[in-house]
């Protein structure tokens, strides 16, 4: 009897946990679907499919412009941010010098930096730099949290892999660079790709900086436009179009986590830094 | 090296020094582009502060000393007029708003983050859906999330109030985001649902570490389970958990997106990141922005070296190996 409690109970718990963890979306899908004075009425099921929003969505060239900013910059930040890290973290792994130990706790505390820290600094940088409202100031100061995260996570798991096969190389003759790039990297394929999309997660998310960086509609970001997003006045906010760019932008990233779960949890816990 | 290359000493040296030779070069470009990005603009936000640089003139501050922190003026009646954002009432808020959230939302999440590890720690039929089903939370944009829970918190239409008022929890439909009394608990819970898989995670992982002959020793004995949970599981997990507290708490001090989002200009839940934007961008108080900045930066410095010191946290796994 008291097992039988048991188990009730803990399924309870569990569906419990599904639930919240779903709804909210779940309610953003339900809500896309409904246009005019449906949405003032709070429903639980999708009760008429109606792609108005979506259409009105796609077919706004400022939101498709924003899909495409962001695209671009997370992708350039997350080539930039592993180009520097994989030459990076094979020193800091594999090669013995003064200051490591001080080193990687340099690059940990970079990520940990506040980013409204470095914010009028970056600002006065982007502004002489003449890249003030273009797409290259969120790939520069995007580095910021791309960068230390790949360089920490990469050095974890290049300082995981076994001696005797740099080893061998040594021996071979091979210099630094061919051991990175011909018996490292395709060892790494693995690691590249977890970090890799959990950078691409980051930047595609990033806020503080696309809001302060970017002045025009043409040149903002995703979660800019979604969170600048509003009708004539506050009281218009229009919902079910905010809900249709929501879940457009939001299923290639389940998607992309459900697919990866494993590596994301992998690299999560090997990097214990922020996702 | 743990095996000595084939030919002599001086060339196991020379190897040496052309690995550590290999590894300055590889290291340059890294160290340089975080100067750039992080080092560089920290510094110059820290000059700011000490002039009266504004937004539109960014090269003609002049150098004022400690007045965006603090100064004083006596004035001829002998009142002392205090300035400054160690004086203003605006920054204490914000300063206790973080806190505040800081610590309920780390704890929260903690706490729940830890229930759902232990029960995605048991193996059940449709265990892998649950799993992946937990992800999503976190796997949403948080600025999306804002907008969703913006929606679902709403006073007039929002499914919350309905269910509540169905329930009879509450009488009349409640403003979550605009109250003052309730903006905070609106942004405590989006925060909470949104960064607890985060901690289950992490939670999970420290979990699946610790032997199970451990457990199995335990159930022989016949220790009750919650005995077992206490002063078995929880001690032994304790590493994970103050990594994964650490960098919780990072985020939270810094937080700036949902709140910007959810609750915008609500003096309940203006953070310590909100109102230093507020002041460098929005009001062009560039100077008095890059003071409060400054601080916040101090505050998490100090906070995080208090933390590795006193909980002796090994961040770099150097030790460990």
């Amino acid at each position: 009897m008291s097992k039988f409690l048991n188990a009730t109970l803990f399924y309870a718990l569990v569906f419990v946990i599904v639930g919240v963890s779903v709804f909210p979306f779940y309610y953003a899908v339900i809500t896309s679907f409904k246009t005019g004075t449906a949405l003032f009425e709070v429903d639980y099921f999708i009760t008429k499919l109606d792609f108005s929003n979506y259409i009105n969505v796609l077919s706004s060239p400022n939101f498709m412009r924003s899909v495409w900013n962001s695209v671009l910059i997370a992708a350039s930040t997350v080539g930039f941010a592993m180009f520097l890290a994989v030459t990076a973290s094979y020193a800091l792994a594999r090669v013995r010098f003064k200051g490591r130990g001080l080193l990687l706790i340099c690059i940990l505390a970079v990520s940990m930096f506040p980013q409204i820290a470095v914010l009028a600094g970056l600002f006065e940088l982007i502004r002489a730099l003449g890249i003030y409202n273009t797409p290259w100031a969120m790939i520069l100061s995007y580095t910021i949290f791309t960068l230390p995260f790949t360089v920490w996570v990469l050095t974890t798991f290049m300082r995981d892999l076994p001696v005797e096969i740099e080893e061998a190389a040594i021996i071979d003759g091979a210099t630094p660079w061919v051991i990175i790039t011909q018996v490292f990297l395709p060892l790494m394929w693995p690691a590249l790709v977890t970090t890799g999309l959990l950078a691409f997660i980051g930047a595609w998310n990033e806020f503080l900086f696309a809001l302060t960086f970017t002045a025009s509609e043409s040149q903002r970001t995703v979660p800019v436009a979604i969170a600048l997003l509003s009708g004539a006045s506050e009281f218009e906010i229009p919902w079910g179009v905010l809900m249709a760019a929501s879940v457009i932008v939001t299923v290639p990233l389940i998607a992309l986590v459900l697919i990866f779960q494993r590596k994301i949890v992998a690299g999560l816990t090997a990097g214990g830094v922020k996702g | 090296m743990p095996s000595s290359p084939p030919s002599g000493m001086s060339s196991r040296h020379s190897l040496s020094a052309q690995r550590r030779r290999a590894a300055m070069w590889f290291l340059a470009p890294m160290l340089i582009a975080l100067f750039c990005v992080a080092a560089w603009p920290l510094l110059r936000t820290i000059y700011f502060s000490f002039t009266n640089t504004t937004l539109t003139s960014l090269y003609d501050g002049k150098w004022i000393g400690f007045d965006n922190y603090l100064s004083y003026r006596k004035l001829s009646s002998g009142r002392v007029i205090w300035r400054g954002t160690l004086a203003d009432p605006a920054w204490w808020n914000a300063v206790w708003n973080t806190v505040r959230f800081s610590v309920v939302s780390v704890a929260l999440e903690t706490v729940l983050g830890l229930i759902v590890a232990l029960v995605l720690h048991q193996n059940f039929k449709g265990h892998g859906w649950v799993r992946a089903a937990v992800l999503i939370p976190w796997a949403i944009p948080t600025i999306v999330s804002a907008r969703m829970w913006g929606w679902m918190l709403n006073d007039q239409f929002g499914i919350i109030n309905d269910i509540l008022l169905n329930i009879g929890l509450i009488e009349t439909k409640i403003a979550w985001t605009a109250n003052i009394e309730t903006a905070m608990l609106a942004v405590l819970a989006v925060d909470v649902w949104k960064t607890t898989p985060f901690m289950a995670l992490l939670c999970l992982a420290g979990l699946q570490m610790i032997p199970k002959d451990i457990y199995e020793a335990a159930k022989v004995d016949g220790v009750h389970p919650i005995r077992v949970f206490f002063k078995v599981t929880l001690p032994l997990l304790r590493p994970a958990l103050m990594v994964a507290v650490i960098f919780r708490m990072l985020d939270a001090l810094r937080i700036f997106d949902l709140i910007y989002v959810l609750t915008p200009n609500s003096k309940a839940t203006k953070t310590m990141s909100v109102i230093a934007r507020e002041n460098l961008i929005d009001f062009d108080k560039f100077a008095y922005g890059s003071a409060q900045s400054t601080l916040l930066f101090a505050l998490i410095a100090i906070f995080v070296s208090a933390y590795i010191w006193l909980g002796k946290v090994d961040l770099s796994g150097e030790h460990s190996k």
